[in-house]
């Protein structure tokens, strides 16, 4: 063990204080110690992607950077998509067009693909399957998934 | 999966930087820039640094400017700086079109150009960018400044020749001409992974003939290189399918091949001939 | 064919056959699910895992200040011993801490609790095993090789289960036949990889000195069951809760040894404690799949129409028995099901596992079927070529096509479609202009395939099927309640536990169907042995038959008793109402009670049925069916680039029949789902051992599921063969989709391999392994334009 230092993670606009060891990933920080379970971890190793959160804009992968470093920052995660009761359009399109099945995926690919449209709106299609291909289902065969995202992407587009 | 226990230094400047590298680096003290490489080093526990010096915050790294000659590359510019042409220079229309095939959007957006020489991985294509265009890497340290170039920084499988206390703080990569080409193709077999092979080419044509060629491999082995026996095929030479497929057997004969569970000898040397060749190829699109 | 998207097949249905939303959703896009590791606990543990593959443990070195658990504390617990009564099979017990030698790469030797993580960690690093190196057995060939070292005392030979058939007259076909066709096919080893890797979570309650154990299972009864037997305490001291399940795909339904020492622990300590497990053990030490060698001959007569098969399966089942459903499981099932749907009444099977050093083999969607159909489909493309006919022809001589049809082991197929699929699949993929296109690439140096597999699944096992087996758990039959409270709600208390199939949704339809309440407003309960009703789980794509059928039987029951009830209540003949929005009317008039006031009346104001209807409104229902067989053909095109050996999955099309379908949107997830595994399985996906039985593929960037690049739209056609062995008419159809792809894939890329006289009969196809055989082909890189003899269909 290490000193733990004490730090203020800002997540979707909600200030925790926490003490955290410097080793502490943001992932593991967001789940233990904020108690944001929505984020999941699947591999630790930048690989699955089902940790990817929103950090100052940019979507990023919170098991590859310590909870310190996003100290200041804005996070975002799942749990801060829906405006009160009303779902974000990328959620509605996942309900809609059967884009989950066992959900633990899910909010890695939600945040994935609202971190990239939010960047890149008009994003074409084809580039959006790269983008995609960040992250691993190991449920949905990605059919849905690709068919979720465009028909989100068409709903952000007219707001 | 957790990493070991280390101390984080946050470094302002680039001489606290400096000052704290040259503190901790002899109790095995490491830079941490994108942590895309080093974090899952350390998750699996093969790296287990007592101390990292986080560059993130450290003022004027995120340096990023062609003065005519160079574009130059500071430590904190993150791959996803390179999704869009950086520099009306053909280069850069070049490292936006390799920085798609490095990883995953996600790690782009917080993955470093110098992270990725740093780390040396011999599929990475930076080093193979920096390798094949003779790069010049700024080394920092309480010290002083060293200019190393590419030829002589790379030091096998995820090794360099930087020393201990060292911060690779800029790169350096000559501009292309303006009518400079270039061509890059590489094979992984998922979106995303590490190339298997890669390969990187420059040109310029003179009366329809390929001169100051380079071409540089990647994946193949241990570091990234040119590969003079390659270029010796193609300088002189019209550009086209015979000289492409030359340069591509030259390379696959020139090469020690790295070997791995997927890739065996000969298949790496089958796959560096074909790599080359398409680079080529691209270079005509 | 039906398009499937309205009812099935004009019969009036409300809610059975349509796309409704699934009503899992909600939780789950708004990070309101919750799965096992999000508990919090005051002690998490790590393991310690064998670095070796076998050998003696000489010691085990603690660092001070840890607490760590070693077989030798916990030597009242008993070890996890699956038995099957049957097939000459060796029961071996594999201990929860390995007990004085170590037997895989892995292997959990001991445990380390701590505060948090991290501190585990950092101990488990510190933990020194010292274990004398024996040679490891790798291979499942080696292990049957003479003078290979014995693994367990009990298995001498390390065969641990063996079963022959043979049909009597077999002899003499198989030498009368023109032609014998022989594949020798390999399916290398797996892992069905879930997204949330094993976690375990228990808590001890000091007034009642229970646990309540969280896992991530496909089966928490069972493993209710299997756990109270290895700790030697009562079951109602033990609550299972399966609660969202991140994927499961048959790793999650075999007893892991972990969660017995996290439950042990829980009372040990009389505390809480966890165990996440990370996903370099999850690779290396959670169950894996697959791993077999098949050699399968055909004997056909001169017309190409199959006599005899002779299979010879060997399945290296890794250094355990897994359970419940024991090590038998994949060979077990390869002797019963490798006819498939061909019409062939002379078979002769002999079907091994044996045991390595290795991780232990569990279940994996399609179990076996994926390997079998291979196998076979791949004997069928070398016959029509010895036969130079073409690969559909010889299919269609031998699909079986008359129902029902007595398999010559003895299964009873129902009513299905082979043919009608197979055909549907080959008008849809447009065959002729496939080949012209493959022609003119071939033209220009570009190897284009196509590849068919047809095949038929067994789903909803009952327990006769798995009695067959010789198992001492028969997991075969499911009950559910369903209650209608005095409020009027509906909820269903099942013994499936669904994790992504989407279950609630399908049941609840099949319930509204049935008691005319809308989907959205029932609950369907599952996965916590406290509230949920002994079930075994959800697996062998048979939740919705089994499930399902049982569901209809309660549902059926409580229509029956809310008729009973409204005619009381309105006065009328029960055959004059209908029940339809959440209420009973009485047909032609205005007269109507809703279902909350119904019920309001069972539960307290039951002197007015003067004794004629119970009081209450619970009922359950039990469905145990015999089994029933879904059908599929699958086609893939794909892109070979010769000179990387990559193969490119360039369209993909599935043409199926499950019966009736409940929700077609979610079937159709299962299909897509299923075949990205699939095209994993045939292309991406292998666990490689190295000789000393160390791991090379301990990452996902090593072992490669597919991402979204590397799945093809995947095209879909149903058709509805309602099934006459399942009282819903819906066939099981969750594993289909993983069953088709290593054999219509393999198929299109010898298809395309056709110019260069080589073919490759292993899975994962790689890159590496066709780039071998094509540099060893006689024909080089680049065979001269139209000078290949390309198949004629
Ligand atoms: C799933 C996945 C896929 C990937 N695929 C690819 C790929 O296809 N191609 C590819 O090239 N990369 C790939 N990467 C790696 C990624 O590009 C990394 O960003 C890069 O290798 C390292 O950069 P970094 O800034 O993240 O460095 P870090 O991870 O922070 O550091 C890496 C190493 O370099 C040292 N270091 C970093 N910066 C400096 C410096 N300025 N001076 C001296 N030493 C320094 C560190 O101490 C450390 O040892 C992948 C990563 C992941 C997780
Ligand atoms: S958990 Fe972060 S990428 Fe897998
Ligand atoms: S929905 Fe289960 S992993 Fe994607």
């Amino acid at each position: 063990m290490t000193d733990k230092t004490a730090i203020t993670l800002t997540i979707n606009g909600k200030d925790h204080k926490i003490s955290v060891e410097p080793r502490r990933t943001l992932a593991d920080a967001i789940r233990e110690d904020c108690g944001q379970t929505g984020t999941h971890i699947g591999c630790e190793h930048g690989v699955c992607g089902a940790c990817t959160v929103i950090v100052d804009d940019a979507p990023v992968r919170s098991c590859l950077m310590f909870a310190v470093q996003a100290e200041g920052k804005t996070i975002r995660t799942v749990e801060g998509l829906a405006d009160g009761d009303k779902l974000h359009p990328m959620q509605q399109a996942f309900m809609d067009n059967h884009g989950l099945q066992c959900g633990f995926c899910t909010p890695g690919f939600l945040m994935l693909a609202v971190g990239v449209l939010e960047r890149e709106p008009d994003i074409s299609d084809e580039a959006l399957i790269d983008v995609l291909s960040s992250n691993l289902c190991r449920c949905t065969g990605y059919q849905n998934i690709i068919k979720s995202v465009r028909a989100a992407a068409r709903e952000m587009r007219k707001a | 999966m957790k990493p070991a226990p280390f101390i984080r230094h946050v470094p302002r400047t680039l001489d606290e930087a400096l000052a704290t590298l040259a503190e901790v680096a002899g109790e095995d003290g490491r830079i941490l820039a994108g942590g895309q490489s080093l974090v899952p080093i350390m998750a699996f526990r093969l790296a287990k640094p007592a101390h990292l010096v986080d560059i993130n915050e450290v003022a004027g790294l995120d340096k990023l400017a062609d003065d005519g000659k160079f574009l130059t590359i500071g430590a904190r510019v993150r791959h996803a700086a390179f999704h869009e042409p950086v520099t009306a220079n053909p280069l850069g229309r070049l490292l936006t079109y390799v920085a798609r095939h490095i990883a995953h959007y996600p790690i782009r957006m917080r993955g470093t150009f110098c992270g990725s020489l740093a780390h040396a991985d011999p599929s990475s294509e930076w080093c193979l960018t920096a390798a094949t265009l003779d790069a010049v890497m700024v080394a920092k340290s309480v010290k002083g400044t060293r200019e190393i170039r590419a030829d002589g920084f790379f030091d096998g499988i995820m090794s360099t020749h930087l020393k201990e206390g060292e911060l690779l703080a800029e790169v350096r990569l000559p501009l292309l001409p303006p009518d400079g080409k270039f061509g890059f193709y590489e094979f992984s077999r998922r979106a995303g992974d590490f190339a298997m092979s890669a390969a990187l080419a420059t040109y310029r044509l003179d009366g329809g003939k390929m001169t100051d060629v380079r071409v540089g491999l990647g994946g193949a082995e241990a570091s990234p290189r040119r590969i003079p026996e390659a270029e010796a095929e193609l300088n002189g030479k019209a550009p086209g399918d015979a000289a492409f497929r030359a340069a591509g057997e030259a390379a696959s004969a020139a090469i020690e091949p790295l070997e791995d569970h997927q890739t065996d000898a000969e298949y790496r040397r089958d796959l560096v001939k074909v790599v080359v060749r398409r680079a080529l190829e691209h270079s005509l699109i | 064919m039906s398009a499937h998207t309205k009812g099935s097949g004009g019969d009036g249905l409300k809610w059975v056959g349509r796309s409704i939303r699934r009503l899992e959703d909600p939780a789950l896009v708004q990070g309101r699910g919750r799965f096992t590791a999000d508990l919090p606990a005051a002690h998490w543990v790590r393991f310690v895992r064998s670095p070796n593959a076998a050998g003696k443990i000489r010691g085990i070195t603690a660092p001070d200040g840890a607490v760590v658990i070693t077989a030798a504390d916990i030597a009242g617990v008993k070890k996890i011993t699956p038995m099957l009564h049957k097939f000459n099979y060796k029961p071996v017990g594999q201990p929860i801490l390995a007990e004085g030698e170590v037997r895989f790469v892995g292997e959990a030797v001991a445990a380390v609790v701590a505060a948090t993580e991290e501190d585990a960690e950092d101990f488990a690093d510190l933990v020194e095993i010292d274990i004398e190196d024996a040679p490891a057995l790798v291979d499942g060939r080696a292990a049957i090789a003479d003078g290979a070292p014995q693994l367990h005392a009990g298995v001498p030979g390390n065969v641990i289960v063996k079963g022959e058939f043979k049909t009597p007259g077999f002899d003499d076909v198989w030498t009368g036949a023109a032609k014998i066709i022989r594949c020798e096919a390999r399916s290398n080893r797996q892992n069905a990889t879930p997204m949330e890797a094993r976690a375990a979570h228990a808590a001890y309650d000091s007034a009642t000195g229970r646990i309540t154990l969280h896992c991530t299972t496909q089966m928490p009864h069972l493993v209710r069951t299997a756990i109270a037997d290895c700790l030697g305490i009562p079951e109602s001291d033990l609550r299972v809760i399966a609660p969202d399940v991140g994927g499961g795909f048959g790793q999650k339904m075999s007893l892991c040894p972990e969660y017995v020492l996290i439950a042990w622990l829980a009372r040990h300590l009389q505390s809480s404690v966890a165990w996440t497990e990370d996903r370099r053990e999850n690779l290396i030490a959670s169950f894996h799949s697959r791993d077999q060698y098949i050699t399968l001959e055909g004997a056909f007569d001169a017309n190409a129409k199959l006599l005899a098969l002779r299979a010879n399966v060997l399945a290296n089942t890794g250094a355990y028995s897994c359970f419940p459903t024991s090590c038998g499981m994949e060979p077990l099932m390869a002797m019963a099901e490798m006819p498939g749907p061909y019409d062939v009444q002379q078979y002769e099977c002999l079907a091994r596992a044996v045991v390595t050093n290795t991780c232990t083999m569990g279940a994996y969607r399609g179990v076996s079927r994926p390997s079998i159909t291979f196998t076979l489909e791949r004997l069928m493309d070398k016959a029509a070529k010895a036969f130079a006919i073409d690969p559909l022809d010889i299919r269609r001589k031998n699909l079986i096509t008359q129902f029902p049809y007595k398999s010559a082991i003895g299964l009873e197929y129902d009513e299905a479609s082979y043919r009608e699929t197979m055909e549907t699949a080959v008008e849809a993929i447009n065959v002729p202009a496939f080949r012209a296109r493959q022609q003119l690439a071939r033209d220009k140096g570009e190897y284009l395939g196509i590849g068919f597999a047809t095949f038929s699944e067994r789903t909803g096992y009952g327990s006769p099927a798995f009695a067959a087996r010789g198992m001492a758990i028969t997991p075969g039959w499911e009950t559910v309640h369903i209650s209608v409270d005095p409020s009027g709600f509906v909820e269903a208390r099942i013994g499936s536990s669904p994790h992504g199939q989407g279950l609630r949704t399908t049941l609840a339809q099949i319930i509204a169907e049935e008691i005319g309440v809308p989907p959205q407003t029932i609950k369907v309960v599952h996965g916590d042995t406290d509230t949920a009703p002994y079930g075994w789980g959800t697996f062998a794509s048979r939740s919705l038959v089994i499930s399902g059928g049982a569901t209809l039987i309660a549902a059926r029951k409580v229509r029956a008793k809310l008729l009973k009830i409204a005619g009381h209540m309105l006065e009328a003949a029960e055959t004059d109402i209908v029940l339809e929005d959440g209420k009973a009317k009485v047909a032609g008039t205005d007269r109507e009670v809703t279902v909350a006031a119904m019920a309001r009346e069972a539960y307290t104001q039951t002197h007015r049925f003067k004794g004629e209807i119970e009081p209450g409104l619970t009922e359950s229902g039990t469905y145990d069916p015999p089994g029933t067989f879904s059908n599929a053909c699958h086609v893939a095109i794909v892109r070979l680039d010769v000179e990387t050996g990559h193969v490119k999955v360039e369209r993909y099309l599935v043409a199926e029949d499950a019966g009736r379908i409940i929700n077609p949107m979610i079937a159709d997830g299962q299909v897509h789902g299923g075949v990205a595994q699939g095209i994993g399985n045939a292309l991406l996906e292998e666990i490689i051992y190295d000789e000393s039985g160390a791991i090379l593929t301990a990452n996902l960037a090593d072992f490669m599921p597919p991402t979204a690049h590397e799945i093809p739209p995947i095209e879909l056609h149903h058709m509805e063969t309602p099934s006459t062995q399942s009282i819903t008419r819906a066939k099981g159809l969750g594993e289909g989709g993983t069953i088709g792809p290593p054999a219509a894939i393999v198929n299109a890329i010898n298809d395309a391999l056709t110019p260069f006289n080589v073919e490759i009969d292993t899975i994962p196809a790689t890159p590496q392994r066709i780039r071998a055989l094509l540099r060893n082909a006689t024909n080089s890189a680049r065979p001269r334009a139209g000078g290949d003899p390309g198949a004629t269909t």
